[in-house]
């Protein structure tokens, strides 16, 4: 245990120092995608703006995140009770799911591109494009994450200390934060198209 | 406990402290340990008191350079007829020789323009001016061992220094570094065939604002985390000192307003790069017309002044809470209305997020929007006039000591006062038509944020050069420097004013074409002379600053100044973890001076039975 870790201990406050870094930082991109959805709506206002229908594939994109999210928490519970076999393979499933996801945005870009819609045609379609790219790029943080998670899942002993505990609800912090986020384009998108 | 009332008591090394937080922190003696090399110590460095140093040092090389090039063109608008030709060993061919008359190149001009706006404001106020001071004072003045993550701190620098890596880099293209103004507004940066500094110059000016803003963002999400997490035992939010509240609130705005500049930047790099229009419209280039319909330059203002507004508060914040501290220390008195302090700069943040297109009156905004702005943005005096009152009253019938820091203090009073009161001119709509993009508005911002956030980082550097280097820097040089550069900053800007009233606009490579320009031809002298000047005096504190890091008076008493904050507990050259044994607990705010007959009160000491009887007979 580190002095910093220790003198936490000794505040009142509950909350690690590295997790309140973690969710100020998700705080932050919170505002660059909320510029996004923004410069979006007003973009959309004034006028020039295709309508056409979201890529089927986004919809299988999201099923497979909520489902990512759900075993990588179950994943954490059965870490926590000591269950090695449920919790490593839950936790492979969970990093399976998140490149899974990936390869449906790209399917999702590419289905647009069939229908016409590209990232220099109009700003409607470019603009999708763009907002989706940037969440998928912090997925892509995510999935290294995971990868180490898996790293550490399948080559470490399995211990419940507090710095593996840690960890490990960072990790799930920050994947729930770019599932609920996907959700939010998501919908978002499906309301203003 | 009883030796604290006395002050010579900081001469010995082992004070004991009344009350301790133990965290355990030297059993473990790692807090040399990763600090045994010269690598390690002063390069790659994880000590915030070293990360602090390194800012500040990068900041004064940036300083100069911007500095330098407002003197090249200061002398192009002073001087317009005078040959240039003996700056072309160093300008090179942006300096055109003909019949032996050097002329600056027009569009050297606007890099130049663009260029020293650009690293004054975020390298220079931003990372300058915060990274040293938020480093440097969070963790000392909070009783914490070091930052929540020394790494993510050591990274924010490397980050900071690889930004103006490639800044510094896109100096010497060949096309020129970007030439369209600090704010990069498209076309002129959305299209990279606009000019020539909208090539590679501005490819690599997004490249490095990108790495800043992750600079930023690293930086600051330490911040927050070491103000809410690492205070030490009995540190509430209430008794911290005003620095510590300023930069917290400053690291908030950064955190919430700098990615909505990347999310610009990145559709402006998509316009550039991969043929979107979401800023390009219609546009004709050598008489062909581009592709790109649809996009809305105005919404790129949205997006930037969404950043560039809250930027200014970043920059000035700091500034304050630096301030507000000289002031209270050196008037031996306590900062009058510490909670009115704290809540106008939750005010001025507040507010600094709901005023950003009062920079866009006269692009097309919707009259009736602008009302809306100008109301918040009049508000904003509100906050602004309450600390400054806060501030005069502080010095009101104070025991004060004029050295450097607190000269350079009451100087940023005096231009905060003169150049926020040229902002209740430019936020009123009607008034920006005519002053819109105007020397008026030159002299606004940079007297109310240019020169007066200086003047906030000088009274820091010489308040707080005891802290940094253990030695104190030269007083009577100290004062040639302040006098100089307040004389100096007032006759640099204050004509400024007249040009602008008169309507001569911002920007302009040469005034001698049209009459009512011309006519300020000697007012164009005597600015560029002045500037000249001005930064001659910067050189003093370059000279002294560098000079008394070696030779400098050496600092003998651990509290040299009495100060009742904690950073004045450690030892002298405190080493990694800032305190040899427990972190000293705190039991009182920030500001106990001339309280029951002592001079001042440092907050470790436990409030006495006298004093709670003193209070208590004191409250009605």
């Amino acid at each position: 245990m580190n002095a910093r870790s220790m003198q936490y201990q000794n505040n009142r406050s509950k909350i690690h120092p590295k997790k309140f870094s973690l969710w100020v930082a998700m705080g932050s991109l919170c505002m660059m995608f909320a510029a996004m959805t923004s410069f979006y709506l007003v973009r959309q206002a004034s006028g020039n703006w295709l309508q056409f229908e979201l890529p089927s594939a986004f919809y299988t994109s999201t099923a497979i995140i909520v489902l990512s999210s759900i075993t990588l928490h179950v994943s954490y519970f059965l870490f926590k009770k000591g269950n090695t076999l449920g919790y490593r393979m839950l936790m492979l499933a969970s990093l399976i799911l998140g490149v899974l996801f990936v390869y449906f945005q790209l399917v999702g870009w590419d289905q647009m591109n069939q229908d016409g819609i590209y990232l220099d045609g109009n700003a409607s379609g470019a603009t999708i494009i763009i907002i989706t790219g940037l969440h998928a790029a912090h997925v892509l943080g995510g999935i290294g994450a995971l990868l180490l998670a898996n790293l550490h899942a399948f080559t470490l002993p399995h211990k419940v200390t507090e710095t593996r505990k840690l960890r490990f609800e960072m990790t799930y912090t920050y994947w729930h934060f770019v599932d609920i986020l996907w959700i939010y384009l998501l919908v978002f998108f499906m309301m203003t198209l | 406990m009883a030796d604290l009332k006395h002050n010579d008591e900081f001469l010995i090394e082992e004070v004991k402290f009344a009350d301790v937080m133990e965290d355990g922190f030297h059993d473990h003696h790692h807090g040399d340990k990763y600090q045994s090399n010269f690598i390690t110590h002063y390069i790659f460095s994880q000590d915030h008191k070293m990360i602090a140093k390194q800012f500040l040092i990068t900041g004064m090389f940036w300083g100069v350079i911007g500095g330098l090039m407002s003197l090249v063109f200061r002398l192009q608008l002073g001087f317009p007829e005078a040959s240039l030709a003996w700056l072309k060993p160093i300008l090179g061919k942006w300096i055109v020789v003909s019949d032996g008359v050097g002329t600056l190149d027009p569009q050297f001009y606007y890099a130049l323009v663009t260029m020293h706006g650009t690293i004054l404001v975020f390298f220079v106020l931003t990372a300058g001016l915060s990274g040293t001071f938020s480093n440097l004072l969070i963790p000392l003045q909070l009783g914490a061992r070091d930052m929540a993550s020394p790494l993510l701190n050591m990274l924010s620098y490397w980050f900071f220094f690889l930004a103006g890596a490639i800044m510094f880099a896109s100096l010497f293209l060949s096309t020129g570094p970007f030439s369209g103004g600090w704010t990069a507004y498209p076309p002129l940066s959305g299209l990279p065939q606009a000019s020539s500094g909208s090539g590679a110059g501005m490819t690599m000016w997004i490249l490095s604002l990108v790495f800043f803003v992750v600079s930023v963002l690293l930086g600051g999400i330490n911040y927050i985390t070491t103000v809410l997490n690492l205070r030490t035992k009995g540190m509430s939010l209430w008794r911290m000192p005003l620095t510590i509240w300023a930069f917290f609130i400053t690291a908030i705005l950064g955190l919430l307003s700098f990615p909505v500049l990347v999310s610009g930047l990145f559709l402006v790099m998509c316009d550039r790069e991969l043929g979107t229009s979401f800023f390009l419209n219609e546009i004709f280039v050598g008489g062909q017309a581009l592709e790109q319909v649809g996009g809305s330059p105005i919404l790129y203002q949205h997006l930037f002044w969404f950043l560039g507004h809250p930027e200014v508060y970043i920059i000035i914040l700091p500034a304050m809470g630096l301030v507000s501290e000289v002031l209270a220390v050196n008037s031996r008195k306590p900062i009058f209305g510490y909670q009115a302090m704290v809540l106008s700069i939750l005010a001025i943040a507040f507010l600094s997020f709901i005023v950003w297109a009062h920079h866009m009156f006269m692009a097309g905004v919707n009259p009736f929007i602008s009302n809306i702005f100008v109301i918040f943005t009049l508000i904003i005096a509100v906050p602004s006039a309450v600390k400054v009152f806060n501030w005069i009253a502080t010095l009101y019938g104070g025991n004060i000591r004029f050295n450097p820091g607190m000269l350079f203090a009451i100087g940023f009073v005096s231009l905060f006062i003169s150049g926020g009161l040229t902002g209740i001119f430019l936020g009123n709509s009607a008034i920006d038509i005519p002053m819109h993009d105007t020397y008026f508005v030159v002299a606004h911002f940079h007297i109310v944020m240019g020169v007066a956030a200086f003047f906030g980082m000088f009274a820091g550097v010489y308040h707080w050069f005891p802290k940094m280097y253990g030695r104190f820097m030269n007083d009577t040089l100290g004062k040639i420097h302040f006098w100089g550069t307040m004389i100096g900053a007032y006759a640099v800007f204050w004509p400024m004013h007249y040009l602008g009233m008169a309507g001569v606009p911002r920007r302009y490579y040469s005034f001698t074409t049209f009459d009512f320009s011309s006519q300020f031809a000697e007012t164009n002298q005597f600015i560029t002379i002045a500037a000249i000047i001005t930064f001659g005096f910067q050189i003093i504190f370059i000279v002294n600053f560098f000079y008394s890091i070696f030779y400098g008076k050496k600092q003998t008493t651990r509290n040299p100044y009495g100060a009742t904050t904690l950073e004045w507990t450690t030892p002298i050259n405190a080493g990694h973890g800032n305190w040899p044994g427990g972190i000293p607990a705190v039991h009182r705010g920030a500001y106990d001076y001339g309280k029951g007959g002592r001079e001042y009160i440092p907050q470790i000491e436990p409030v006495s039975d006298e004093e709670k009887l003193f209070d208590e007979e004191h409250a009605h």
